[in-house]
């Protein structure tokens, strides 16, 4: 049983990490323009190679 | 939002490739941001993929000055920042116009702000309940599966592991139901969210005490699982609503052309209409639109009013005449004194009639709002009776001489709230929402706009179909009808391509590209002429032939030699003007024609669509009483019309659309907004709204149906954690499926 002590913050870490990846996308307006963003994966970058 | 992409000045004068309009109207619509920059917002029209967003970027931050090009392809809004004074703002419009674009301005105050903060809020929550729902899952598997071996030290340290999860989680995400519940008791009634708010406080409250005691029981799990399934639906209800209202706040900020007004030093500056005074001296470029009410100072003109009355020959203009705002200039350069301001000219009138038919509008109560009504009660005595009923009778079966232990308060708490969770409205919140996404997408790939969000229940039970004709029920732009010697209109065409009367274009449409006649002059009112030739009006280009009896529309054409010739127009129908009608009739709805155009053009149109009723020589406020009158007499009407004559009608009917080519307040007045030269979107618009209502109606039965089933065995205690997530799961995940059946099923008039 005692694995669950380090399993379950594991977990619960992990976890926590998603959410907060997923606030920080919504605050930097990552979704504002979904239909842009699939576009503009296929723009090169201004200053490539 | 490719709808508004269709937005032209008028259906008489589709959009050029290069609108002199939109170059003073970014100078007018220009404004400094907090940081100083000058900023401007351009509504782009065309752009479609990544090639678009890079030309126009691109181009735009390669110019001097210029800090941030941003084009947000949703909305098809491109924000321009530059330093102060570094950039003429019509360079920046010319600029995305040479990339073969058309750009119209916005007017920043009437834009509002495009974040959506409600949005997030919701989203923010809803991740919040995923990550508690899952995590939790992690504990309760393991108490379900381990029943009986589990120890009850194990499994009440697990339950608090959840409770540590949950008791935050829950009460963050639930925050928009508190308060909704809050707002709604405060005002002395209740809406859905106070059995929601009742049930998910009950419930955690119970599930805690049960982790004290070390019981067997604990709802966790079921309270985020809640509310995860709450948000979703109420996230996508939010949606709906947001787009229709985006769609409807663009149409608005839009409508505002720049107008331009001459200074006492005669310099000519543009202004936004709003700012307009009585007196005001305005100048009308070939193609403006007036934006107030004036009288002509001097020029003269042609005006095409077809907008304001749907009739569709064009009026003379001279010095002294009087103009009314949403009239277009045809021919020559005008200048306009103001008689009133844009809050009093005739177009704000009609805005006035147009609002008085959205607040009776508002009264339209949706579906799931019925719904609700007749559930909340319901729930509520249920859950108090099951309370009541555990409270009581072991005391009474005691008291009969049976021999029951005494559960106590605990257990009879525990099983009301229990009722309220398995019949806390998962299936019926999602029910609606997620058919309505469905079909409004579906209708979006079909070129139809919904911009209310209500309007599709109210399009499912339409049961009269008003058209208007002018640019509805036609075309909107006159064509040549008689069929005549080559040479001839080879010969006026040279003349007419010297002209923007809609009669000459439609002549040239005719006869095609070809040379111009050296030296045409225009004569307002009148017609074109170059030496002895002679196009126009009969009293101008024919003065001794015979009037035509027939009333038709008509341009008389002479070379002072030989006899002069007569081309008649008409307004083309939309080419399946007639087998719309017919298949309206087909599916039991009534069709009527009303119009501001001679009867006999009316009667001609009527014949051809197979329309029995129709109505001519009608004013806007006449055609506003029809509906009413057709709404008072019981029925739902469903008003099609593009013209601001119709405008009025289009609110005051039960559901409205306009096409895409209409008059931007006609657009904002109307639910749908439809594309293309055909009419028959309209009919799968029903067709897709009757389905819609079909769907919906199924969810909300099979909602009532597992209530009837899940809620009796709650009530006798036999609901454990186990069941409750599955139910709840189970029946919401039905209802989307059931909802995206829509996606697929074909509808074909």
């Amino acid at each position: 049983m005692t694995i669950m002590l380090v399993l379950i913050p594991a977990a619960l870490f992990l976890a926590s990490l998603g959410l907060i990846a997923f606030f920080w996308s919504l605050r930097t307006g990552q979704y504002e323009d979904l239909e842009g963003s699939k576009h503009r994966i296929l723009i090169e970058d201004e200053e490539g190679v | 939002m490719a709808a508004i992409a269709g937005l032209g000045p008028s259906a008489l004068a589709p959009p050029t490739p290069y609108d002199p309009g939109a170059q003073r109207d970014a100078a007018a619509f220009m404004r400094r941001d907090h940081d100083g920059n000058d900023t401007l917002e351009l509504f782009v029209a065309g752009p479609k993929c990544a090639g678009c967003i890079q030309k126009i970027e691109r181009a735009l931050t390669a110019m001097p000055g210029v800090i941030e090009a941003r084009l947000n392809l949703s909305t098809k809004r491109l924000r321009v920042t530059w330093a102060p004074g570094e950039l003429k703002p019509h360079a920046v419009t010319e600029a995305v116009i040479a990339l073969g674009y058309d750009v119209k301005p916005f007017d920043a105050e009437r834009a509002a702000q495009q974040t959506d903060e409600e949005g997030r809020r919701l989203l923010r929550c809803l991740a919040v309940a995923a990550f508690a729902a899952m995590n939790i899952m992690m504990f309760s598997v393991p108490i379900w599966s381990g029943r009986g071996e589990m120890g009850e030290g194990e499994r009440t340290l697990l339950h608090w592991i959840s409770a540590l999860i949950a008791l935050p989680a829950a009460l963050y995400a639930a925050q928009p139901f508190f308060k909704s519940a809050w707002t709604a008791l405060r005002a002395r009634h209740a809406n859905m969210d106070v059995p929601i708010s009742l049930a998910v406080l009950l419930t955690l409250g119970v599930s805690l005490s049960e982790t004290a005691r070390h019981g067997e029981h604990a709802y966790f799990d079921g309270v985020v699982m809640l509310l995860f399934f709450l948000l979703i639906g109420r996230y996508l209800d939010h949606r709906l609503r947001e787009h229709a209202r985006g769609a409807a706040r663009d149409l608005l900020a839009l409508q505002t052309a720049a107008a331009l007004r001459i200074e006492s030093d005669r310099r000519i500056s543009p202004i936004p209409p709003r700012l307009i005074d009585i007196g005001d001296r305005l100048q009308l470029a070939v193609g403006d639109r007036a934006p107030v009410d004036g009288v002509i100072e001097t020029g003269a003109s042609d005006l095409d009013c077809a907008m304001l009355t749907g009739e569709t020959l064009p009026q003379t203009a001279s010095p002294g005449t009087r103009i009314f705002a949403g009239a277009v200039n045809l021919t020559q350069p005008l200048v306009m004194r103001a008689t009133a301001t844009a809050q009093e000219s005739t177009l704000a009138q009609l805005a006035r009639l147009i609002e008085m038919g959205e607040q009776s509008r508002a009264r339209f109560v949706r579906l799931a709002d019925r719904a609700a009504a007749l559930y909340v009660p319901v729930v509520h005595s249920l859950a108090a009776l099951t309370f009541l009923g555990w409270l009581i009778a072991p005391a009474l079966l005691h008291m009969a001489g049976w021999d029951v232990s005494d559960v106590g308060a605990r257990v009879a708490v525990l099983n009301a709230a229990a009722v309220l969770i398995i019949t806390c409205p998962c299936a019926l919140g999602l029910a609606v929402p997620a058919v309505q996404i469905v079909a409004t997408g579906r209708l979006f790939k079909g070129g139809v706009l919904v911009k209310a969000g209500n309007a599709l229940e109210r399009l499912a039970r339409v049961d009269v179909v008003v058209f208007d004709k002018t640019g509805t029920l036609t075309l909107g732009r006159p064509r040549l009808k008689s069929h005549l010697d080559e040479a001839v209109l080879e010969r006026a065409a040279t003349l007419a391509r010297a002209s923007r009367h809609p009669f000459a274009r439609a002549l040239v449409k005719a006869v095609g590209p070809g040379p111009l006649q050296a030296d045409v002059r225009e004569r307002p009112g009148q017609g074109v002429e170059a030496g002895a030739l002679r196009l126009g009006k009969r009293t101008f280009a024919a003065p001794d032939e015979a009037n035509a009896q027939d009333d038709a529309p008509e341009l008389w054409f002479t070379d002072g030699e030989n006899a002069a010739v007569r081309f008649v127009f008409e307004d083309a129908l939309r080419p399946d003007a007639r087998r719309v009608v017919a298949a309206l009739k087909q599916r039991g709805i009534a069709v009527e024609l009303i119009s501001g155009d001679r009867p006999a053009a009316v009667e001609a149109a009527a014949r051809a669509t197979g329309i029995e009723r129709w109505t001519a020589c009608a004013s806007p406020q006449e055609k506003t009483a029809r509906v009413d009158a057709l709404r008072q007499a019981g029925r739902r009407p469903f008003m099609v019309g593009d013209g601001l004559n119709d405008a009025p009608a289009l609110s005051a009917a039960y559901v409205s659309a306009a096409p895409g080519a209409a008059l931007d307040v006609s657009q904002a007045a109307s639910d749908l907004v439809f594309q293309g030269a055909e009419l028959m979107p309209l009919v799968e618009a029903i067709d897709i709204a009757r389905r819609a209502h079909d769907r919906a109606l199924e969810n909300l039965r099979f909602s009532a149906v597992y209530n009837i089933v899940a809620a009796p065995l709650a009530a006798v205690g036999l609901l454990t954690p186990l069941i409750a997530a599955l139910a709840m799961s189970g029946s919401s995940m039905l209802v989307t499926l059931n909802a995206l059946r829509l996606q697929s099923e074909r509808v074909r008039p």
